[in-house]
């Protein structure tokens, strides 16, 4: 089976419709699917609901596909750095869902792992808990959480061979991984698809199993808080 | 003269042992890394990354290696990178000996709120309500009054909870109180304080 593609457009042919539920990669502007992000804001798909642990910034990322008014519903953990989505979501016109940033992890791994549902302390006495069933574990509380299962996955990874197996680089691996996993069908974007063998099979991050369709391209990466020191001199 | 925040940094810098995993939370929780000195510590970042180094030099920035706080930052020789799930799965499962966050409440029951204020900050909660769950020790550090000079630590916090009895200690401008039964126990004042200064910016029980 041919898993490569041209273009992220070329790679999404077929797989959208309106009111459908996608999960994304990245976290912050790090590791985020820029080119299939793209690909969805010109495709026009509409009434999307993302999970996603932010929703980019006002112009790039995820916050791309809120300034057309794409995404009808986040579920994030963190949606601080966006004065585009604090309009739509305060004026009622985007729907969010809270969720704490492990569990959002987790329901995504559990998704792609066939785990309909998991307990956590997580969230245990807070808002997170209102309307779950808790169980008691060896006097412990915890609550349920359930695991999501995406119409489609995009995520962003360092290299691929052309059966798609995925290697990340650094921190831009974060959420990639789980959101690859929950999607039925999961369209990867890299910076570089190498030949088959040339990746060691001990140090794959992702298996091709759950990768469907690549694309490879370049990227803007772009850095949301750039920190540095001072050399000293002597 | 109560603590400045690097000293309240300084002070919490001394909660850490040798051969602890940390997490450290944003604003003063972050310069706590400064101080740690000698010791072996490996700072964990909750977006995948366990032996997080110092900012990196001017035109070394990498995109692609950020903190939990979206910051550039570089990495150590012990440095390891995993999956945001492994990475709560370390959280939530008490491999991480101890957080260090800011709050805007803490009650004398433990109870943590740093997450909103209704109506006026909806961000969301980040990873705070994994790691008060998860991690063996919570250690809070903030200023003991609000700009209003209402006191942060209160008998019951009034903003939604992030974790519900989950603070061991607080260490303040005023000084360091321990979550204990009945209250809050105070450890230690910061230099010049006295106790009846911490007393009075206190509205939590304070208990002998």
């Amino acid at each position: 089976m041919k898993k490569v593609y041209a273009t992220a457009d070329a790679a999404l042919d077929g797989l959208l419709h309106d009111g459908m539920f996608i999960a994304a990669g990245g976290f912050g502007l790090c590791g985020i699917p820029e080119l299939l992000i793209d690909a969805l804001v010109r495709s026009g798909v509409k009434d999307l609901t993302i999970a996603s642990n932010n929703c980019g910034v006002d112009g790039f990322g995820l916050g791309k596909l809120l300034d057309t008014r794409q995404i009808r519903k986040m579920i994030s953990s963190y949606v601080g750095e966006n004065a585009e989505f604090m309009r739509q979501y305060l004026s009622g016109e985007l729907e969010l869902e809270f969720n704490p940033q492990g569990t959002l992890a987790e329901r995504m791994r559990a998704g792609g792992a066939g785990i309909p549902g998991f307990y956590t302390k997580t969230g245990v006495g807070t808002v997170i808990a209102e309307g779950k069933e808790v169980k008691t574990f060896d006097g412990q509380d915890y609550i349920l959480e359930r695991g999501i299962v995406a119409d489609l996955s995009i995520v962003k990874a360092w290299k691929a061979d052309d059966t798609g197996n995925l290697v990340f680089r650094k921190t831009a691996r974060n959420f990639n991984p789980p959101a690859a996993m929950c999607g039925r069908v999961c369209v990867a974007e890299v910076e570089e698809i190498v030949p088959r063998g040339s990746l060691d099979p001990d140090l794959i991050h992702l298996p091709g199993i759950y990768v469907h369709r690549i694309i490879q391209g370049s990227h803007e990466k772009r850095i949301e808080q750039r920190t540095t020191r001072k050399k000293e001199t002597a | 003269m109560p603590w400045d925040r690097n000293q309240m940094a300084a002070r919490a810098a001394e909660e850490l042992e040798d051969g602890m995993y940390v997490n450290l939370g944003i604003g003063i929780p972050t310069l706590v890394a400064n101080y740690v000195g000698d010791k072996d510590i490996t700072l964990q970042s909750e977006n995948g990354m366990l032996g997080m180094g110092p900012f990196p030099f001017e035109g070394e920035e990498d995109p692609d290696l950020i903190n939990a706080g979206k910051q550039t930052i570089t990495e150590l020789s012990r440095t390891s990178y995993f999956d945001s799930a492994t990475s709560f799965g370390m959280i939530r499962g008490g491999k991480i000996a101890a957080a260090i966050l800011g709050a805007m409440e803490v009650s004398e029951e433990g109870d943590l709120a740093n997450w909103m204020i209704p109506g006026k900050l909806v961000k969301g909660m980040g990873g705070a309500m994994d790691l008060v769950a998860g991690v063996g020790r919570v250690i809070v550090v903030m200023d003991h009054t609000n700009k209003a000079g209402e006191s942060k630590v209160l008998r019951a916090c009034t903003l939604p909870l992030t974790g519900k009895a989950v603070v061991d200690r607080i260490i303040t401008n005023l000084g360091v109180l321990d979550v204990v039964p009945g209250g809050l126990r105070i450890v230690q004042l910061a230099d010049g304080v006295t106790e009846e200064e911490l007393r009075a910016a206190t509205e939590a029980t304070i208990v002998a």
